[in-house]
């Protein structure tokens, strides 16, 4: 593949970049990318993916834009208002990028799709704001065989891990099955702060960056977590339990399974 | 001995990139020598001063062997570069 004088351009502080360059570039070009949620976090990883050129991008949500999202939710403006965030993002995102593919997907990600939706991308990034979201997406990654960033925000703090197949631990490995539901304060319930959401969601872009290139390091085996408040990381180093019921040499996880979300509250 | 400075290499392909400023010299040297197999040599003509002087450094500093500038006399240069893989 060669890039025309205007994508050259486009690309060019990738290209000058040692250690990354022409090569990282075409990786790119050629990589894809399955984003759930373009909540919080998905926003800024789906606007600096589009715009770095991964050649394909999948985005996932069935919600609606709506007023209470604007806060940290920066790929949908005030016009969007009452459109499928899905169909919005997707045009953020070309209008920031139209030489890359996005295919909006209006519909909850459950255990009856998706390994389906995963199929055919390399690389997934969990934006969602539930725990069954991310226990599903960690499952289904696991059984794929496919690399995935997981992350959550709430309040002032963030944490985020990768999950690369046959290294290190999976979001399983940290926590085996979700809190009950009455247990979990939501985004809703809990609140956020927008710029958290911008943080932690751009470090999930660099990780799958990181991953199409193959440069660098990546998150792996490592649970990072960022205070705000602070203004402090910590990488806290984590094995893979030999006993997980995903991910270890045992599964008693064969399939993905659904659990019943936290009620909404604020709804 | 011969001086190698002398020797008549003939480019396997020319591009040229005085249309744009740095650093997109550079980029469209990269991509052009992308094209190329290892060993094959590049005429690259760029403008005088920030090109001339950058794009020879950045080349070698990406492995490629850097084989001669030459002033053309009419504010450009003719910069010669063998594609070597790193």
């Amino acid at each position: 593949m060669s890039f025309s004088g205007e994508q050259l351009a486009r690309y060019s502080r990738h290209i000058i970049l040692k250690g990354f360059g022409l090569r990282g570039q075409k990786r790119l070009s050629r990589g894809s990318v399955l984003i759930v949620g373009a909540g919080g976090l998905g926003s800024p990883a789906a606007l600096y993916l589009a715009a770095a050129g991964v050649g394909r991008i999948g985005i996932i949500d069935a919600d609606e834009v709506d007023l209470s999202n604007l806060q940290r939710q920066i790929i949908h403006g005030t016009a969007d208002l009452g459109k499928p965030k899905a169909d919005s993002a997707r045009a953020s995102m070309l209008a920031v990028n139209p030489e890359i593919e996005v295919r909006a997907i209006r519909a909850f990600a459950d255990a009856g799709n998706i390994m389906e939706l995963i199929r055919d991308y390399d690389f997934i990034i969990d934006g969602t704001d539930n725990f069954p979201a991310k226990f599903l997406i960690n499952d289904a990654c696991v059984l794929a065989g496919k690399a995935f960033s997981h992350a959550g925000i709430l309040r002032f703090n963030g944490q985020l891990l990768t999950y690369v197949p046959g290294e290190g631990p999976c979001y399983r490995c940290l926590f085996k099955n979700p809190p009950p539901p009455e247990a979990v304060p939501t985004c809703r319930q809990a609140g956020v702060i927008g710029a958290l959401a911008g943080v932690v969601g751009s470090l999930q872009a660099m990780e799958a960056v990181k991953y199409l290139a193959g440069t660098g390091g990546l998150l792996t085996g490592r649970l990072l977590t960022y205070d705000a408040l602070k203004t402090s990381f910590r990488g806290i180093d984590l094995p893979r339990r030999a006993d997980c019921p995903v991910c270890g040499e045992h599964p008693s996880i064969t399939a993905p399974v659904d659990y019943t979300p936290a009620a909404c509250d604020f709804r | 001995m011969p001086d190698a400075r002398m020797e008549p290499f003939r480019p396997d392909a020319v591009t040229d990139v005085t249309d744009v400023l740095c650093p997109l010299t550079f980029v469209r040297a990269v991509a052009a020598l992308d094209e190329l197999e290892e060993g094959q040599i590049l005429e690259i003509r760029l403008n005088d001063g920030e090109a001339a002087r950058n794009v020879p450094l950045s080349l070698k500093d990406e492995g490629h062997q850097v084989l001669r500038l030459t002033d053309n006399g009419d504010g450009t240069c003719s910069l010669l570069v063998r594609k070597l893989e790193n």
